[in-house]
């Protein structure tokens, strides 16, 4: 030890070593929380019962039921449906796969500009607050008309005119504002002590944000991040306007043949297999970044 | 020849005059103290030779350049100028080592190797060898400021400024940042330190400097401030210190 910890233990410590052996009024302490425990399984397993049972038997007894169970949950139209709605998530998967490289890069790069002090990016800055501004603004599906109809009529050389390009152009446009601002508000977050001990340093603007306040901000964006990539695996769906092959587009083809929504169904429980897994990946970071500050914090 | 001349400085904040015309000249190798109460603009005055605030009217002059000049590239001043704060203001996703080597290696062009050999060897002086590796937040306070000094002394700036640096710190805590202060004395590093800690500031400061309402009331060797102030206002300034060290 070369700091000040060695003389802090007492000398006199070492006569007096308390034994503890639990009390009787510990274990008592201990048989009643068992008690509670044990009530509090009892009440929440009697209440789940309860909501089950009230909402199985409202639903079933609603007059329209048996039509509802024949269109939405008949078992032959699930098992058709399967194999080319399966086939149909693959493409929504590769969709919000590209789409969430090219928005990481493109919202980071807007977060940076709006930062940016020198007057000569007065234009760009001003592009960047536009751009987030507006594309907040549009409704998602009414931009994937806008990208997916409105560029092929340019008739530009060179355009894309796939429309699984063009979906994708469609949402990473809309979903970069979003991280446009979940990036801005990680970098604002970072004191402003670490941006001053930067300068002390003689770091310039560029440099301070690239070894001192950026590795700090995306750390702490991490969870947010991942939670608007929940919303833009589902979003992926909304591709389907432009006519690929994803899933949505799928069932409604299997739909459109047998007039049963079964389909619908194959397709909603593909999207939640994809998301949960993402949100409770979301949740664990979140609470370690929770942990890290505060258990590591003041030292 | 001064290293530091402040002339006539004025600094406000929202309408407020934090400093009232300083006047203050330093010799190289000299280490001046600043005191005074919270607020009296100790730590304004630091900034404000860093260029972390502007400064309303006056001058600064480092090396006889003036460094307030609005043309004046303010990277190349602080290349001069190293600074130590009261809440260390380390990166707490780096290991001390890279806290220490990030200025040397991407401000002043020095190889890794060479950096990473000068910071090892600070760490050592300092009795912080083994801490090369942590981070920062798995070291005591004392420990962090200790690495905080390191790391502003490491590009050998021609001037030190300390910002009340042992005021976050635990009382056991406190010897250890000064023993580290004192030995830069020793090695004829120019500070300015402002601090809450009266014996401290008589034993290693060439000059004393109270401050009051943003105004340097009253400026001497050490032995003329503390034993016999001519201002009122110091010796007032004292009188609390004592009467609250006696409680």
């Amino acid at each position: 030890m070369t700091d000040g910890e060695a003389a802090a233990s007492p000398a006199s410590a070492e006569d007096v070593e308390p034994v503890w052996t639990k009390s009787e009024r510990q274990l008592r302490r201990e048989a009643e929380l068992r008690g509670r425990a044990r009530r509090s399984i009892s009440v929440a397993t009697a209440s789940t019962i309860v909501v089950a049972v009230i909402l199985v038997v409202g639903i079933t007894s609603s007059p329209g039921w048996p039509r509802v169970r024949e269109t939405f949950f008949s078992p032959e139209a699930f098992v058709q449906a399967v194999p080319d709605v399966l086939r149909g998530i693959l493409l929504n998967i590769k969709i919000f796969l590209i789409a969430e490289v090219f928005i990481l890069v493109l919202g980071l790069l807007v977060a940076l500009v709006r930062g940016l002090r020198s007057p000569v990016f007065f234009p760009l800055r001003v592009l960047a607050v536009l751009y987030t501004d507006i594309f907040r603004g549009i409704p998602t599906i009414l931009l994937i008309y806008l990208v997916g109809f409105g560029i092929p009529a340019l008739q530009l050389q060179g355009a894309p005119s796939d429309p699984v390009t063009l979906g994708i152009i469609a949402l990473v446009l809309s979903y970069s504002a979003y991280v446009a601002e979940v990036f801005r508000a990680g970098i604002e977050s970072v004191h402003p002590s670490q941006r001053a001990a930067a300068r002390s340093l003689a770091l310039t603007h560029g440099q301070t944000m690239r070894y001192v306040v950026l590795p700090q901000a995306v750390r702490r964006v991490v969870p947010p991040l991942l939670n608007d990539f929940v919303a833009l695996q589902k979003e992926s769906a909304l591709v389907s306007v432009l006519g690929p092959l994803e899933a949505v587009r799928q069932a409604q083809i299997h739909v459109a043949s047998s007039f049963n929504y079964t389909p619908y169904l194959v397709a909603a429980l593909l999207f939640i297999a994809l998301t949960v897994p993402m949100a409770r990946f979301t949740d664990h970071l979140a609470a370690r970044v929770e942990r890290r500050q505060t258990g590591g914090g003041t030292a | 020849m001064s290293l530091l001349t402040i002339e006539g400085v004025w600094k406000h904040y929202h309408g407020q005059s934090v400093l009232r015309g300083i006047d203050l000249e330093v010799a190289p190798h000299e280490v001046v103290c600043l005191i005074g109460a919270s607020g009296s603009g100790k730590s304004t005055l630091l900034r404000c030779v860093n260029l972390l605030e502007t400064i309303d009217d006056g001058a600064i002059y480092l090396d006889d350049t003036e460094i307030t000049d609005v043309r004046a590239d303010a990277d190349d001043v602080r290349r001069r100028i190293g600074m130590v704060f009261q809440a260390y203001n380390l990166f707490p996703h780096m290991t001390v080592l890279d806290n220490i080597t990030l200025a040397p290696r991407k401000v002043h062009g020095v190889r890794p190797e060479e950096a990473e050999a000068r910071a090892r060897e600070l760490l050592d002086r300092f009795g912080l060898a083994d801490k090369a590796g942590e981070y920062p937040d798995r070291l005591s306070g004392g420990q962090q400021q200790r690495v905080a000094v390191i790391r502003a002394v490491a590009t050998n700036p021609r001037l030190l400024l300390l910002d009340e640096v042992t005021s976050a710190l635990d009382p056991t805590l406190v010897t250890e940042v000064l023993g580290v202060i004192r030995e830069l004395k020793e090695t004829g590093m120019t500070m300015i330190l402002a601090t809450h800690e009266m014996g401290f500031a008589r034993d290693i400061a060439d000059a004393v400097c109270f401050l009051e309402g943003g105004v340097l009331l009253e400026s001497g060797p050490p032995e003329q401030i503390f034993s016999a102030p001519e201002h009122p206002r110091t010796q007032a300034f004292l009188q609390r210190v004592l009467e609250a060290r006696r409680m």
